[in-house]
């Protein structure tokens, strides 16, 4: 079997071309990640310029009102840029210093990686360029004036349905005609090898500090956290330490569009199989030819056909378990928190809210739910007055 | 001895690549006899995937225009049963690993062995990852072909070792589609893969043009043509096969003159 294996998932199924490029990733990431220097200059930049440690709030509101389990939100969308995914970008764009990279390429679906991307290069004086399906550059025309503004190109995706999935293809496409100067910026828990498992590295600063945190305010584990999964970094992040803690409950919540039962879903884990796409084994939505799914979410940061490999294994085991959000419930939730605790969920975010405003109900007052709110809703607000018939403009 | 073997004896291989249903599969089918009979070695058979990772934007939209169309892997196999009645040289399927995959590796390629398939092409399968598919291929009598780009360095070795049937050389860097020029020294990767096995080299990515292909069957032993091919299927759409023929003989004496300056 070969390198980056999670059960029978994982691997690094890339292009020869690009084989060299994944071998000189892996040892700069195996080299660094536990370098003394590297890690003080990560958590710097991760304190002074992302804002970390992100709040562990008591949802006291929401927990009032569902009458269950008290909540804690986990706030990534207070980070630097809105979301947890400045996280990875510090940590990968350290290391692409490191290999001597001076131009960045990131893939993005709502924007939020790809104004990460553009964020750090910008601080760290790198040439950036980021491929977004444009379909996306539509749905969130805010992030791609952004991801502009902080100096970066974006490249506008035409191919297949437009999204995600077309932006990562064009991103691997950009990546083997030119990578000796440059470093994709993989922005998910997914990817050939060392990709997910460097991606999940740098994101588990969430469950480490949701532990310490909850420790401090509780004195004891959560029962179950809660997060939204595409590719599955913000839930890899909330999820990694608690793995060896048996006896917390971690669910990620998938987007199933307008219903598992219709063709327009995202939900990967619900309906679909095991296949090889994007350099990894792992669940996709496919047909039985292994085309490939159209895939649909009102969340375009969710709306991937694939799921990191780490989480079809953690499946496999029975480890984690993966729910089914549908559109409808996850805007209710958007509504739902901003009204509630005064906090705007990205779309994403509200599909771990809407599972967590059914569960926590059927679950006893001292227990406890963390729901990691990996991003906030500004970037949404237009697309969810459109979805409720408010035509308003950004 | 192989059907693989036989194409590159005694003689510079030109081996096209057509993706298969195409405008749809009855074109294929004509096209693929035009091109043997006017004097290609071998034959890439492309099973369109939906999102081909390694491709430019010609053989993507190929890929697309052929699913549109309702092509499936059952499809294509029982064109190949009928295509192997008549034409003789060797055909390779080059597709993406979750089409071998998601059939069953050992389902796909137990019908390969039954319609007398010769080879498989994986692009996204590097030598790290080929023993999950090189196992079943062999228990079916189905070469795996090794791909090696201008990346590769020290790789070349480890890689020809185990290659079979032919190497695969990558061209340049990027995805497939035609290039106006190759900078890449083709001849020293092919001499660093006889350095370590006898095998043919054929080359790759970026040829378009009767000057290209017997500039680059100076130093390796076949010239592979994909791109132009499909855009001659855009182009012409049902009536691409007399175009596919002429360009496919253009190519072959290329290819030849190379042979015989050598």
């Amino acid at each position: 079997m070969s390198k980056g294996r999670f059960g029978i998932h994982g691997g690094q199924y890339v292009p020869e071309t690009l084989m060299n490029a994944m071998i000189e990733l892996e040892n700069a990431y195996l080299k660094y990640k536990d370098d003394p220097t590297f890690n003080r200059e990560l958590e710097r930049m991760l304190n002074e310029y992302a804002g970390r440690p992100s709040r562990l709030y008591y949802a006291e509101r929401m927990t009032a009102d569902l009458g269950g389990a008290k909540i804690y939100l986990k706030r990534e969308d207070l980070n630097h840029t809105g979301a947890h995914k400045i996280n990875n970008v510090i940590g990968q764009m350290l290391l692409a210093k490191r290999m001597g990279k001076t131009r960045v390429i990131a893939e993005t679906g709502a924007g939020q990686h790809g104004v990460a991307t553009a964020t750090v290069a910008a601080m760290m004086g790198m040439e950036c360029e980021i491929f977004m399906g444009s379909e996306d550059c539509k749905r969130q025309a805010l992030n791609v004036y952004r991801m502009r503004l902080l100096g970066a190109k974006v490249h506008p995706v035409e191919t297949g349905t437009a999204t995600l999935k077309d932006a990562v293809s064009e991103t691997f496409r950009e990546w083997t005609r030119r990578m000796s100067d440059t470093h994709y910026v993989v922005g998910s828990t997914m990817g050939p090898y060392p990709f997910p498992e460097m991606v999940r590295h740098f994101q588990s600063v969430i469950s480490r500090e949701i532990k310490e945190q909850l420790q401090e305010k509780e004195g004891r584990l959560p029962d179950a956290v809660i997060a939204c999964v595409g590719g599955g970094s913000n839930a890899m992040g909330a999820f990694y330490h608690f793995i060896e803690d048996e006896g917390v409950r971690l669910i990620g919540c998938e987007a199933a569009g307008r219903g598992i039962d219709t063709l327009e879903t995202a939900a990967t884990i619900s309906t679909g199989s095991v296949g090889i796409f994007h350099g990894m084994k792992s669940y996709f939505c496919q047909d039985s030819y292994g085309q490939i799914a159209p895939v649909y979410s009102v969340s375009a940061g969710l709306d991937y056909p694939g799921i990191g490999p780490e989480h079809a294994h953690l499946h496999d085991i029975g480890r984690a378990e993966y729910v089914a959000i549908t559109d409808d419930e996850a805007v209710d939730a958007f509504e739902y928190l901003s009204r509630t605790e005064g906090i705007i969920p990205a779309i994403e975010s509200a599909h771990a809210v809407a599972h967590a405003m059914k569960l926590a109900p059927t679950m006893g007052k001292e227990q406890i739910v963390v729901i990691n709110i990996s991003g906030r809703g500004d970037k949404d607000c237009a697309a969810m007055a459109r979805y409720r018939g408010e035509d308003i403009n950004e | 001895m192989s059907r693989i073997a036989d194409a590159f004896r005694g003689k510079k291989a030109f081996i096209p690549f057509i993706t298969c249903g195409d405008p749809d599969l009855e074109t294929t089918e004509k096209a693929v006899k035009a091109m043997a009979e006017a004097g290609a070695d071998l034959v890439e058979l492309g099973i369109p995937f939906s999102d081909p990772t390694a491709e430019g934007p010609v053989i993507q939209e190929g890929n697309l225009r052929a699913l549109q169309g309702g092509v499936t892997t059952d499809k294509i196999f029982a064109m190949t049963e009928r295509l192997r009645e008549t034409v003789p040289i060797p055909f390779v399927y080059m597709t993406y690993a979750n089409v071998v995959f998601s059939y069953g590796a050992k389902r796909f390629l137990s019908r390969c062995r039954q319609i007398g398939v010769d080879g498989l092409i994986l692009p996204d399968i590097p030598f790290e990852e080929k023993d999950e598919f090189r196992e079943v291929c062999n228990a079916c009598g189905v070469q795996l072909i090794s791909m090696i780009a201008p990346t590769s360095e020290e790789r070349i070795g480890m890689i020809a070792k185990e290659a079979e049937g032919f190497v695969y050389c990558v061209s340049s860097l990027g995805v497939t589609g035609t290039r106006s020029r190759i900078t890449t020294d083709v001849g020293a990767m092919v001499r660093r893969v006889k350095q370590e096995k006898d095998i043919p080299c054929a080359v790759g990515f970026g040829i378009s043009t009767p000057e290209q292909a017997e500039e680059m069957a100076k130093s390796a032993d076949g010239v592979i043509v994909g791109s132009a091919i499909v855009k001659l299927c855009k182009q012409w759409g049902r009536d691409c096969v007399p175009y596919i023929r002429d360009y496919t003989a253009s190519m072959k004496a290329a290819v030849q003159r190379a042979s015989t300056e050598k």
